[in-house]
């Protein structure tokens, strides 16, 4: 039996230095984030308020920012009240919401089918590739002359728009689960229905939801060119209109309460997105630091 | 004595055939990743397999699974030929793979859903709860993957390996990615519920101590073409304990094993 005898570790008395010292943070990155970003605006509103002031540019292409605030009181009290406004921007959110519905539907099927079948990927991804690369705000007139003036062109070519980041998302969702996982779900026996339903999907959903946070800013910007283009009842048209009678403090108003609109849709999927895919690091900040 | 027992081969662990595996090759065009591998395992039997890099062991295991055939030979499973996944082998792989959005309760019951469905999966909830326990995870029922150290998520792991009660466990360097400490607890861990259940387990491994730890066989393969070039049997009472690790006999077969590990390795 070998046994080993500790020994003590020896101190001196010896006194160095004390060797606190802060790290530099330099006093731009010292200011409070909020006070950060009301500080910018207020130079931006500034600068503009000091370009109407010495008449640098026409009222009437720019308008001052106390003339556009009026007209934002203004707009958004026709929308409480529920005026012709409220009635507009409903069938601009009707035309969004219906387009990211289709776009959805169509766009997580086909990036299924790319995904997960080999006839998906080598005979439907290169078509899907090259309608991609095309400007699809060029088919808007297709699809005012197939669809009409009404509601439905504006949505077709909303769902346009967003599909195809949405195919391009759940097809590289499906891609992503790694082999180590495959083989784990093969040996199991799982079918593939079951291995895309309880594996690749799920472990796919932080590749899907960038998919779709780009079809929400995408259904919006194809709602509006569609109008801008085909007419309507919706905040396009509005703009439209306010912008020919030069009335260009609305057309700030407008194109702010459009952005609310987009904004909302936008955040409905990162809320969705934060509790479906609360795993996954990048998607659930906040979650980690409740930890 | 040793020497003996190296010759002698096939130790006689009394048990019927679990596995029998009679001249299995497997080509990838010209190259030969395994060539005559002829294994026969016992019920309740421990084996494993040790060689360089690249010598096909993971092929085999992945044959000897059905999850890839081979492309001579025959497999055979409790009298049965293999002809893909079975359901009473229970694998483990290198990392632990959890999913991250279950729970280590749900990662474990994951194998009875795929099976029976959900309701089987509800049904076994007290099982995979006394697993957890067994590898003292109790408590860790409701925690995500995240929540888990790389030790805690092996066990876990180990757990949902063992939900289904498999009769037969291929093992690919489970616990490689660990280290040491935790290591020799899982090794201590498997030994207990292989010697539970009678599970036959079949481990591929890098580490010869490991190896020799574990094994009533060790296999040493070699490369190009994959084969086995000797199965030495380890003749060491059960259970093992760690204070083992350092007695002269288990560094006399650490020894040999490294030799001859040495000698295939050069060319």
């Amino acid at each position: 039996m070998i046994t080993v005898k500790g020994q003590p570790i020896r101190t001196t008395n010896e006194t160095f230095p004390e060797t606190v010292w802060a790290e530099h943070v330099a006093h731009i990155d010292r200011i409070p984030r909020p006070i950060a970003m009301i500080g910018l605006l207020l130079i931006f509103l500034g600068l503009w308020q000091a370009v109407h002031v010495f008449g640098l540019v026409s009222p009437i292409i720019l308008p001052s920012p106390a003339e556009v605030g009026r007209d934002i009181l203004f707009v958004g009290s026709n929308l409480i009240s529920g005026g012709y406004m409220l009635s507009a921007m409903w069938i601009t959110a009707q035309e969004a919401l219906l387009g990211f519905a289709f776009a959805i539907t169509i766009g997580f099927s086909l990036g299924v089918l790319v995904g997960e079948t080999s006839f998906g990927e080598r005979a439907v991804l290169p078509y899907l590739v090259a309608i991609d690369t095309m400007p699809k705000v060029a088919f808007a007139p297709l699809f005012l002359a197939w669809l009409g003036f009404g509601i439905s062109s504006k949505v077709a070519l909303a769902a346009f728009i967003a599909t195809f980041p949405i195919v391009v998302g759940t097809a590289s969702g499906l891609y992503a689960a790694d082999e180590n996982a495959r083989a784990l779900f093969r040996s199991m026996g799982a079918s593939r229905w079951q291995t895309l339903w309880r594996l690749k999907i799920p472990n796919g959903l932080p590749q899907i939801f960038t998919g779709l946070k780009i079809g929400a800013v995408g259904v919006m910007a194809g709602a509006i060119t569609a109008e801008f283009l085909g007419g309507g009842k919706g905040l396009g048209e509005l703009i439209r209109v306010a912008a020919s009678q030069l009335q260009t403090p609305r057309v700030f108003s407008l194109i702010l309460y459009l952005s609310l609109l987009g904004y909302l849709l936008f955040w409905t999927v990162v809320l969705l997105e934060r509790r479906l895919v609360f795993w996954h690091r990048a998607s659930a900040t906040g979650i980690e630091e409740a930890r | 004595m040793m020497q003996q027992a190296v010759e002698a081969g096939v130790r006689h662990v009394p048990g019927r055939p679990i596995y029998q595996l009679r001249n299995v090759s497997r080509s990838y065009g010209a190259f030969r990743a395994l060539t005559g591998i002829n294994l026969d395992l016992t019920e309740g039997s421990f084996s494993s397999v040790i060689g360089p890099s690249g010598c096909g062991k993971t092929t085999l295991l992945k044959i000897m699974a059905g999850l890839a055939p081979p492309s001579t030979g025959s497999v055979i499973l409790n009298g049965r030929p293999v002809m893909g996944p079975q359901r009473q082998i229970g694998m483990m792989f290198q990392q632990a793979t959890l999913l991250p959005w279950r729970t280590a309760i749900d990662n474990i019951l994951l194998p009875i859903e795929i099976r029976d469905g959900r309701q089987a999966a509800r049904a076994h909830r007290d099982d995979a709860g006394a697993l957890l326990d067994l590898v003292g995870l109790k408590g860790f029922e409701n925690a995500y993957p995240r929540q888990l150290s790389g030790g805690m998520a092996q066990r876990t792991a180990i757990c949902r390996m063992l939900i289904t009660r498999p009769e037969v466990l291929l093992l690919d360097e489970p616990f490689s990615a660990l280290d040491e400490l935790s290591r020799d607890n899982m090794n201590l861990e498997l030994q207990r519920v292989c010697l539970a259940r009678n599970a036959t387990a079949f481990l591929i491994t890098h580490s010869i101590p490991e190896a020799v730890f574990l094994s009533d066989t060790v296999y040493i393969m070699s490369a190009r073409p994959g084969r086995f070039s000797e199965a030495v049997t380890i003749d060491l009472p059960r259970p093992r304990t760690l204070e083992m690790m350092t007695t002269p006999e288990f560094g006399a077969y650490v020894t040999y094993i490294r030799n001859r590990l040495d000698e295939g390795a050069a060319p």
